[in-house]
């Protein structure tokens, strides 16, 4: 199931820590361009260090990361952490422009793509405000809104909604949704929950446990836009039930003694 | 929520709150040294022994010439040593942070000047110095440690994520520094400049005083010297009193420094209630 144009693709990913434990082994994963894929697995599976990886923040111990036309570009991605990483000492709207300001753009210059960017997050009125003046929901649409001011093709996001209560999750799910398909690009999407992957994605790519590999892979051949009518439709709990078997199967699967 | 007066009410009782805290302090200084002025009349206490607070307000006036003088001689040697303990503590706690070998050759030294006491280094530096420099050391030497380490330990509580995310957009080193942990540390560099406001000022009270006993010097604490070898004792006192006024004068200006540069943002100076 290799999507028929991939925007980045990790081959043969193996990653060793230095305490010798290994979080991952011969991983291949691609994202196809335009494609909203998860990586579901269970917690201490690696599928963060892959993200890590993909993203150059961590160096693999063995493999590849391709990525389209070439060499792994700085500013065509965008990472969205687990915890919403702003700067407490700067507005809003210093943090979502600190992106374009380490390439050396001027804060005149990024005042529009910045205003873009919070307008796309639905954080246009707060752009002078601090993040503990924020709840947890609205850091985290900044977070996004700082992912999104260099117009990335790929936004990797590391169970950017883990710490959320499930009102904020799920509205911060209808908007991402959207986000994705006005960005036009990728979203490989890390998390450990069944529900989250199957509403967000075209694909689910499920891991085994440590060391991580892909154990299978689904397609949620529903179309978009989903909303909240579809958390409730029979196709939606019907791919829950088959997502869910699957992870049990690969939990079991590795249980090496 | 659950009483509609309550806001109101909670904002009274803080104003109440913040009344009482200013001027409890103050009945109680008025209440001891009323106490104080009759034990000395009572007992008609020479002013050799101990002198009257009256007596020492007085003094204060009729020497305000030669205090104020020295008062601005100790001042000058405050802020210099504290400026140069604001300069080496951070620069070196930003040499630490580039680089280990650095910190590993250096760290056990500074610490071991942190913990000799500066009573026992003043004379010697005295001997080897010409005495203001003496002085000015003797302020540094104390002021500069809780600089360093509070600025070492502001560096290293950097988010990590964050220092992932400045790689990630490919930050130079400068970036790194000026746009992450400098800011990061602040609140941090400034509870060490805090503490070392006070420690400045008492470094130099101490090189005055074994400056003073070499029969040279001009600042306060050498006053306060030379008016116990004259018996001067209200002198002794209005010169101490000068003193604590400027070392809590420091902290309040320290204080209100980092309120100005953190209120927006950081836990330690967030309004009550905001």
């Amino acid at each position: 199931m290799q999507p028929a144009n991939p925007a980045v693709a990790l081959r043969g990913i193996g990653k060793v820590f230095e305490s010798g434990v290994v979080a991952l082994d011969a991983l291949d994963l691609t994202a196809g361009s335009r494609e909203f894929v998860s990586v579901l697995g269970p917690s201490g599976c690696g599928k963060s260090t892959a993200l890590r990886i993909m993203a150059g923040l961590t160096p693999p111990t063995a493999g590849n990361v391709i990525w389209a036309e070439g060499a792994a570009p700085t500013r065509r991605i965008g990472f969205v952490f687990q915890e919403p990483t702003l700067m407490p000492w700067a507005s809003v709207a210093a943090n979502v422009r600190l992106p374009l300001k380490l390439a050396g753009m001027s804060a005149t210059d990024a005042a529009p793509a910045v205003g873009a960017a919070l307008a796309r997050v639905g954080l246009a009125d707060m752009a002078g405000a601090y993040p503990r003046e924020l709840s947890g929901g609205m850091k985290m649409r900044a977070s996004i809104a700082r992912a999104l001011v260099t117009r990335p093709q790929v936004l990797l996001m590391d169970e950017p909604f883990a710490a959320l209560d499930e009102i904020t999750r799920f509205r911060l799910n209808n908007d991402l949704l959207s986000v994705w398909q006005a960005m036009a690009g990728t979203v490989v999407f890390v998390t450990h929950s069944v529900f989250e992957s199957v509403f967000l994605s075209s694909r689910i790519v499920v891991m085994t446990p440590r060391p991580g590999r892909v154990y299978d892979e689904i397609a949620i051949e529903e179309p978009y836009p989903r909303d909240d009518a579809f958390r409730t439709s029979a196709a939606y709990a019907g791919y829950c039930r088959r997502v869910s078997g699957i992870l049990h199967a690969a939990m079991a699967a590795e249980r090496v003694p | 929520m659950t009483n509609p007066a309550a806001p109101g009410s909670a904002i009274a009782r803080s104003r109440r709150e913040s009344v009482l805290r200013v001027t409890l302090p103050v009945l109680t200084l008025a209440g001891g040294a009323l106490i104080w002025e009759l034990i000395v009349r009572l007992n008609a206490i020479p002013a050799y022994v101990l002198p009257a607070p009256s007596l020492v307000a007085a003094t204060l006036v009729s020497d305000w010439t030669i205090l104020w003088s020295s008062l601005l001689v100790t001042l000058a040697t405050t802020f210099q040593g504290l400026a140069l303990a604001f300069a080496g503590g951070v620069g070196l706690a930003l040499l630490f942070n580039r680089s280990r070998l650095v910190e590993y050759s250096l760290y056990p030294y500074a610490v071991i000047l942190q913990v000799t006491p500066v009573v026992a280094i003043a004379p010697l530096l005295l001997v080897y110095l010409p005495q203001h420099a003496a002085v000015l050391a003797c302020a540094w030497i104390v002021a500069f440690f809780p600089v360093l380490a509070n600025t070492t330990l502001g560096l290293n509580s950097v988010d990590r994520n964050l220092v992932d995310l400045f790689r990630l957009y490919g930050a130079t080193r400068g970036q790194i520094l000026f746009a992450l942990k400098l800011p990061a540390a602040l609140p941090y560099v400034l509870g060490g400049l805090r503490i070392a406001g006070g420690l400045a000022l008492i470094g130099a009270v101490v090189a005055e005083i074994a400056a003073g006993s070499a029969g040279a010097g001009s600042g306060l604490a050498y006053r306060i010297a030379e008016a116990g070898y004259r018996l001067n004792i209200p002198r002794m006192f209005a010169a101490l009193l000068l003193l604590s006024v400027t070392g809590i004068v420091i902290f309040v200006l320290l204080s209100a420094l980092a309120r100005v540069l953190l209120r927006r943002w950081h836990e330690s100076e967030l309004e009550p209630g905001g």
